[in-house]
């Protein structure tokens, strides 16, 4: 690493194009400085930049010279009944400030209660009390950080029997009262649709596209039920599987050309492996730009 | 009546870190019944997580337990002593601490010492920057000054002092070198851990070194860490102590005081 002041250095705000990108792993940091690949964006974990400074901060000021940059919380907890972690949003907005990323994001989900942080994206009920809450939360998120914000739909195991609404009734709202934006997760629309039984294929169909900045793949791993019935692992340790891919083709035929991560965040493979999915996604991309091209034309 | 958002979470978190815990009333599989394999998978996710967090911040301490008592050892932790923030960076602090007072660890005493030099090792990398003096930084001052100079020191500088071999343990676990029989008779190791640019740098200190570091980490005159680090052990030397200091790379500002 060149000897220099990495605190010094200051980004221009740099926004994501309707590309593929990849999550940031610090085993590539040096594969992907050295040889600077072609990828549309760079995505990291907020959390794993919020030390005071060291070697991530510096591979991150580096790649961040080079790519646009998108954030992506995975503990601020905006889904939990309890206040959110004022401390945890200042950090953010240092973050934000500091990176100058072009999409910052977190989860419909919560991680935090009575002071005990669970590390894990835990599910909610969907009703009026946990919509009024969720929105609360929001506003309160990108009034501090000072910007939009979105909102990724979240892989699920279970029910409540306190749900009310759906979870795109539910998504909807919280968009049109809070003014976020919505990340859609497709592996997490297959795994949740297996899960809890509905047509992911419809759950795209009825999903507010208008809102939608970004998509999510990765790969999900199988496990069974009480009952022996299939229940998927939102497990990032895989390739993409053949069923989200054709999902993601049916996504992306409705959102048009759309910033898509490929996330694979356990048993992660060498460079070339990621990178040729991230192709695949690319490739996708390219020929929904083509149709794009071809309506114009004919208009 | 619907319980409350708070009620929902309450019951669910007190059941995600202790598998004895009933699973949630509320909590049903697509035809509304209950479903403690689902429920599983949450607790699974966060007692797996949080142990693969505990487990990447101690390797050395991994390879000489094993990966069986590892886990083991790291899943009473994380329910004894789970994270209070979403930094995970800074999760498991206490873990040398929890070891010491961990029973079927007793065999190995040394063990705790060995945490202590990751869990340091682990803050330095993640320290705030800092640019060190090097020795034509500091040629100019006078002799007259030297009683009264006091260092700043480098934001990621620590010192581990451990009763046992443990500097030299802890490296033949983390090198790819044969592990060789120790004799945890030999004598004590105290390690100084600094990170002055991209790479942690771990040396062992010299007799007296430890007390000369802590005494001007606080703020200390050198002729005050000098004497109390002589009176710590006779055979303190102070020029080479100043020197290694400056050469890790410890040393980020002085000042002459009086």
């Amino acid at each position: 690493m060149p000897h220099r002041d990495v605190n010094a250095i200051s980004f221009g705000p740099r926004s994501v194009p309707p590309r593929a990108g990849v999550g940031l792993k610090h085993e590539h940091y040096r594969e992907i400085i050295d040889t600077l690949p072609d990828v549309g964006f760079f995505e990291v974990h907020a959390e794993n930049y919020m030390g005071a400074g060291g070697p991530p901060h510096r591979y991150l000021t580096a790649i961040r010279e080079s790519y646009p940059l998108s954030l992506h919380g995975v503990g601020l907890s905006i889904g939990a009944a309890r206040p959110l972690d004022k401390e945890h949003l200042r950090r953010l907005k240092a973050l934000n400030e500091r990176y100058q990323p072009g999409l910052f994001s977190e989860h419909l989900a919560w991680s935090t209660h009575d002071s005990i942080f669970y590390n894990d994206l835990l599910p909610l009920p969907y009703n009026e009390d946990a919509l009024a809450r969720v929105a609360d939360h929001i506003d309160e998120v990108q009034e501090t950080v000072g910007r939009r914000m979105l909102l990724e739909n979240p892989s699920t195991y279970i029910a409540f029997l306190e749900s009310t609404m759906s979870e795109i009734d539910f998504l909807k709202d919280v968009a049109r009262r809070t003014g976020c934006g919505l990340l859609l997760d497709v592996n997490n629309v297959h795994v949740s649709a297996t899960n809890r039984r509905f047509d992911p294929f419809d759950y795209i169909d009825a999903f507010p596209v208008e809102h939608v900045g970004e998509i999510h793949l990765a790969g999900y791993e199988p496990e069974h039920d009480d009952d022996g019935s299939p229940l998927l692992i939102d497990a990032h340790n895989r390739p993409i599987d053949a069923a989200v891919w054709a999902l993601y083709e049916h996504t992306i035929a409705r959102t048009g050309p759309m910033p898509t991560l490929v996330e694979w965040d356990s048993n992660v493979p060498e460079w070339p492996v990621l990178f040729a999915e991230l192709g695949r996604a690319d490739h996708v991309l390219a020929a929904s730009r083509q149709e794009v091209k071809h309506a114009a034309f004919a208009e | 009546m619907l319980r409350s958002l708070s009620e929902v979470q309450a019951e669910f978190a007190a059941a995600l870190l202790d598998p004895a815990a009933v699973v949630p009333s509320d909590v049903a599989d697509p035809e509304g019944k209950p479903t403690p394999r689902r429920f599983a998978v949450y607790r699974n996710n966060v007692t797996v997580g949080l142990v693969n967090t505990v487990s990447g911040a101690f390797p050395a301490v991994k390879r000489i337990v094993g990966d069986d008592f590892f886990t083991a050892m790291a899943i009473a932790y994380v329910r004894a002593e789970p994270p209070n923030s979403p930094v995970l960076l800074e999760y498991g602090k206490g873990f040398a601490d929890f070891i010491d007072g961990f029973g079927p660890a007793g065999s190995l005493p040394y063990l705790a010492d060995i945490a202590r030099i990751e869990w340091e090792w682990h803050e330095a990398y993640h320290a705030a920057e800092a640019m060190s003096l090097g020795p034509d930084d500091l040629a100019g001052i006078a002799e007259g000054d030297l009683p009264t100079l006091t260092f700043s020191l480098h934001p990621s500088l620590r010192v581990v002092r451990s009763a046992y071999p443990s500097l030299t343990i802890w490296r033949m676990n983390t090198s790819d070198d044969p592990v060789v029989p120790v004799d945890l008779g030999a004598g004590g190791e105290d390690a100084l851990i600094v990170r002055p640019g991209a790479m942690v740098n771990v040396r062992q200190l010299p007799a007296g070194g430890a007390t000369f570091i802590e005494i001007l980490a606080d703020g200390g005159t050198l002729s005050e860490a000098a004497e109390r680090a002589a009176e710590s052990d006779k055979g303190f030397d102070l020029s080479a102590s100043i020197a290694g200091l400056i050469d890790a790379g410890a040393v980020v500002g002085y000042s002459i005081g009086h």
